[in-house]
């Protein structure tokens, strides 16, 4: 090997020493930093929002009696205004009745079991996004705050063990573009650091209201991998350490994004 | 999927003592067998240093294919991190060392090994590996027993980035 090769294999070789780290609280920004004037400004006003289409949806679906039981939401939990005010900032939690974290629309969808006594919503369904939506506004503006919870410890730690693994033929970590290139260019689109402050929330590049697991999906099938079906568990785990990962930031319940 | 990575052996005819793996991917393939998926034949290759100096195919690429898979976000995908000499496309990577140049800062063997694999040499790189289908977890079913590029396309890219020699 000549002597200048030599150093370029070195210095390539030492490089690899330099371990993906976790983002500083303080150095955290929430995909809105990113965002366009004009995107900014849809996210801000709602009546320019679209997503405040499907809350308006969800506000409706809170009231309407549903299932064997003929109950609705506010038959159990009132104005949800009050009720639900904070919820979403503290999904995925813990079900007793499931064993491990479910996450907002699966709490939905076990509220629709037991206390409706009807069908669960289909995952990215209009209706289960618009009751999530709605759920969801009423934290708008509060902290995400994942409670330090011994039960979620092993799902928290599944998750940030799927964010930091390489998958897929391009065999790529969540990590490496969100954890260690935040802020460079994939193609022409900044990269984010990821953190699901607004979900569901309206994309632009969707023409519509989705979930933080279709967009999970999308960053799969970008690594050429294998995706999990809507509502698997490990989907659930991730959405936990990306929720604890964005701890403290506030809720933006329905964000648009581009 | 499972596979073993080729184990390196130290070589004696060169005083710098570069490693050279040998590799005879196309032995492991054979062990899938009874897998219904038709893979693609890896062909063997030999890393000296930090290059595989001879062509994956035995004839040099061709410069303007090379191109065309480099600037092509479906085939190449190089342009998701890279940038590069390419004032027609609009929307170009910053995650990865711009294009520009790269044929005078390295050897068309240095350029191989990097696309092949360039884990070879910085085990937490993110660039993919356009020749590797072993060690890789979870891959999508479109893709699984497929390199990225094929050994042709390989060295089509390689022709290609080593005319890029303007900084």
């Amino acid at each position: 090997m000549k002597p200048a090769a030599a150093v370029v294999f070195a210095t390539a070789v030492l490089g690899a020493t330099a371990i993906a780290a976790e983002i500083p609280l303080a150095d955290r920004k929430s995909g809105y930093e990113y965002m366009g004037r004009e995107t900014r400004a849809m996210q801000d006003d709602d009546t320019a929002n679209p997503g405040m289409l499907w809350v308006l949806d969800g506000e409706a679906l809170w009231n309407r009696k549903e299932g064997a039981a003929a109950k609705s939401c506010a038959d159990c939990h009132g104005d949800a205004r009050a009720s639900m005010k904070g919820v979403a900032a503290r999904y995925p939690a813990f079900s007793t009745e499931r064993g491990r974290p479910v996450n907002l629309e699966q709490r939905i969808n076990i509220c629709r079991a037991e206390q409706q006594q009807s069908t669960p919503l289909p995952f990215e369904s209009k209706e289960l996004l618009a009751l999530a939506a709605y759920v969801g506004r009423q934290s708008r503006g509060m902290p995400i705050e994942i409670a330090d919870d011994e039960r979620t410890k092993p799902f928290l730690q599944a998750g940030r063990e799927l964010f930091t693994q390489r998958q897929g033929q391009l065999n790529l970590s969540c990590a490496q573009c969100h954890d260690d290139n935040w802020g460079q260019k994939l193609a022409g689109a900044v990269i984010p650091q990821g953190h699901p402050t607004g979900y569901p929330l309206y994309r632009l590049e969707w023409q519509a209201l989705g979930s933080l697991q279709r967009r999970l999906r999308n960053c799969l099938f970008g690594m050429r991998a294998v995706s999990y079906p809507s509502g698997a568990p490990e989907y659930v785990d991730l959405e936990l350490y990306l929720m604890w990962r964005a701890r403290g930031m506030p809720i933006e319940t329905p964000a648009v994004r581009p | 999927m499972t596979g073993s990575r080729p184990s390196p052996t130290k070589s004696s005819a060169d005083g710098c003592g570069a490693l050279v793996y040998a590799v005879a991917l196309a032995a492991v393939i054979a062990s899938f067998a009874d897998d219904a998926r038709t893979q693609e034949q890896l062909r063997p290759y030999t890393v000296v240093g930090d290059a595989i100096p001879q062509s994956l195919t035995g004839a040099k690429g061709d410069v303007e294919r090379g191109r065309n898979i480099v600037v092509n976000r479906q085939v190449g995908l190089c342009l998701l991190c890279h940038s590069g000499p390419f004032p027609e496309e609009k929307f170009q990577g910053t995650l990865a060392p711009d294009l520009k140049g790269t044929g005078a800062r390295w050897s068309e063997g240095q350029l191989r090994l990097r696309i092949v694999d360039a884990s070879r040499l910085n085990p937490g790189t993110i660039m993919p590996p356009y020749y590797r289908m072993d060690g890789l977890t979870r891959v999508a079913p479109a893709f699984q027993g497929k390199p990225v590029l094929t050994a042709e396309q390989i060295e089509d890219v390689v022709a290609y980035l080593a005319t890029l020699r303007n900084e």
